[in-house]
């Protein structure tokens, strides 16, 4: 028992070990631009995860909002207080309250989809790229059509044919699920194309070829043996998916077709602090939209640092 | 040629088809159209006549034959929210969507391309890091931020420009123009700004990469042996060379700057086919939903046609490789 104990943990500081040996950890270190991006995605998500710990008000809580509170303007404006640091909106909630938990809303949604579209990308790809003849061009004449149509259309129009089918009462709270499944089904082409391509590789490999042989199944082949050596390019992907699916959800709560007013994320802020932009009160439309942006260009920045680090030609 | 021209042109129909098929669907399953269309106290044995009529109780595959036959026509069907011939709305809206689009992609193209060029020649110059940083902030910044904060500036605190609506239009026939009065340009201004910012960022990447890859070339260097001045080897030898690619992209975006031009419509209350679509997908107006998609797909696959053609044409070594994998 104790024995085993020590190997493992032995065995977790060897890939500690190695971890920290390695090319990746490397060329994140000599990377600043990429150590800031990593800093700020983890502060935004711990604090959006910790939104009730850490946020001075509970804006969606009606009993402790007051409608002579509205539209403070931020502390150091004339007629802001710090009670409410960044101000406050038409309904007297606290900005930076919301802004807090609206990332929750949007990282949430933006997880759940890229992992969605990644499931059924990497799903799809293993099969078109493993088993190939007609289910391959199948799925790939579906990818081709589907690509050229931009990804917020496509989750647009799942959205809507969705949510006319579910009956009214019940919008409001499937609203997101709906999101996470429109955003998700339209994102999944990329990771199906690159799986499919890095697959296609990898299948005439000897040790594939000795998997066959020992007779093990098609999906213990495709899911055990292929899928680990096909990670590195999906890992950039879902990285760079992460920010696209951020981009769609705040895009379709903005037109007002995501994730219902009462549980709103920074897209549905923005939408709400643009009627109250030509009255003056900029501080309703501008911290969400500064946050989802930070959000956005850190999450990029990592995954192009990570194309880059992961890429063998580059080094 | 033609062999390819042919073989492009049915596989654009096989396309449109399969959109015409997810369009049907909608239109057929998605709510019953039959109650749409009929108030209230309408009888069952009149709903029944209705039914009958419209050809719903017809096989499927007749329904769908009838369905992609009144598109080619372009009877496209009533709307159900406003109760008029949804071919009316856009023909009423198309005007808008696309004046907006053409500036957007020519105001992409005459910015993006200097840019593209100007850092791909000077990579280490300063102006070229900030040409960087701002195609960063461009692919990172959502387009309806952009938007927003245009209004912010230039509409509520100087009051420069209009921040809604087209501003006065005038009918040449059934198009209707804002590019002829001097509150129409001053409207289209920040619109065509929001819109054209992604593309520029995409185009400014993407002239860069080439001209960067085409100057390393060996007849860039021999053009610089024989002693041609820079301007002649830059714009003469590379610049020509990196605009195949270019045109290609270029075309292919203005297909998506069509489908993104829904989000500025809506940032500016541009009265465009966007705006329709998206009023649309809140109530449930199947016809004019799955009228939209079809024109955006038709458009993109227009489109998509006429670019892989010239390329053919324009980039004689694709015609030869077909050939030889061809023979």
């Amino acid at each position: 028992m104790y024995l085993n104990f020590m190997k493992s943990t032995a065995r977790i500081q060897d890939s500690v070990h190695r971890f920290f040996d390695s090319d990746i950890w490397f060329s994140f270190k000599k990377s600043k631009v990429t150590v800031v991006a990593a800093c700020v995605t983890a502060l935004i998500m711990l604090s959006a995860f910790a939104a009730p710990l850490i946020a001075p008000h509970n804006p969606f809580d009606p009993a402790s909002l007051d409608l002579m509170d509205a539209f403070t303007p931020p502390f150091w404006f004339e007629g802001g207080t710090t009670k409410f640091l960044l101000g406050t909106d038409d309904q007297g909630r606290d900005i930076f309250s919301t802004i807090l938990y609206g990332s929750r809303i949007s990282l949430l949604v933006g997880f759940a989809s890229m992992l969605l579209a990644m499931v059924i990308g990497i799903t799809l790809g293993l099969i078109s790229g493993y088993i190939g003849g007609a289910v391959e061009s199948l799925i790939m004449r579906i990818a081709d059509v589907q690509i050229s149509f931009p990804a917020y259309l496509i989750a647009m129009l799942i959205y809507g044919v969705a949510l006319s089918l579910l009956p009214n009462e019940r919008h409001d709270e499937l609203a997101i699920w709906v999101l996470i499944l429109a955003i998700g089904v339209s994102n999944w082409v990329h990771f199906a194309r690159t799986v499919r391509g890095s697959t296609l590789v990898e299948k005439n490999k000897e040790y594939v070829q000795s998997a066959r042989v020992i007779g093990r199944r098609r999906a213990t082949i495709m899911f055990r043996h292929i899928l680990p050596n096909v990670m590195g390019p999906v890992l950039v992907i879902a990285t760079i998916g992460l920010a696209v699916a951020i981009i769609t959800e705040a895009t379709l709560s903005f037109l007002g077709v995501g994730v219902p007013p009462t549980r709103p994320s920074l897209g549905t802020l923005i939408r709400i602090g643009q009627d109250f932009l030509f009255a003056g009160e900029w501080w309703i439309v501008i911290f969400p939209g500064v946050a989802l942006a930070v959000l956005i260009l850190a999450v990029n920045l990592l995954g192009d640092w990570l194309r880059d680090a992961l890429n063998p030609k580059l080094r | 040629m033609i062999a390819l021209v042919i073989r492009r042109i049915i596989q654009s129909i096989i396309v449109m088809l399969a959109v015409a098929l997810v369009a049907f669907t909608l239109f057929r399953y998605v709510g019953d159209p039959v109650s749409q269309m009929v108030g209230q106290e309408t009888s069952i044995a009149d709903m029944e006549r209705l039914r009958e009529e419209l050809g719903l109780n017809d096989p499927i595959i007749v329904q769908f034959a009838r369905f992609v036959w009144n598109t080619v026509q372009g009877k496209f069907g009533i709307s159900y929210r406003l109760g008029r011939p949804v071919n009316q709305l856009f023909a009423e809206r198309l005007p808008a969507t696309l004046e907006l689009s053409l500036i957007a992609a020519l105001f992409s193209l005459i910015v993006g391309i200097p840019m593209g060029v100007y850092t791909g020649l000077y990579p280490d110059r300063v102006l070229s890091k900030l040409f960087q940083a701002i195609s960063l902030i461009g692919i990172s910044l959502p387009t309806f931020l952009i938007g927003i904060l245009l209004i912010l500036f230039f509409g509520v605190l100087l009051r420069w420009l209009p921040t809604f609506g087209r501003g006065e239009v005038i009918q040449l026939g059934w198009w209707s123009t804002g590019l002829l009065t001097i509150s129409g340009l001053k409207a289209i201004i920040m619109p065509a700004f929001t819109l054209g910012m992604f593309q520029l960022t995409l185009i400014m990447r993407m002239v860069r990469s080439e001209m960067m890859e085409v100057l390393r070339t060996d007849y860039i260097k021999f053009a610089r042996a024989r002693g041609l001045t820079d301007r002649a080897v830059n714009f003469g030898h590379a610049l020509k060379n990196t605009m195949v690619p270019v045109i290609t992209i270029t075309g292919l975006q203005i297909g998506s700057i069509i489908a993104f031009a829904l989000i500025t419509e809506t940032v500016f209350q541009w009265p465009g086919m966007g705006l329709l679509f998206l009023q649309a997908i809140q109530f449930a107006d199947i016809p004019v939903m799955s009228t939209y998609l079809i024109l955006i797909a038709f458009f993109f696959v227009v489109i998509n046609l006429i670019v892989d053609i010239l390329y053919h044409v324009v980039d004689p070594r694709l015609r030869f490789d077909r050939a030889v994998v061809a023979g």
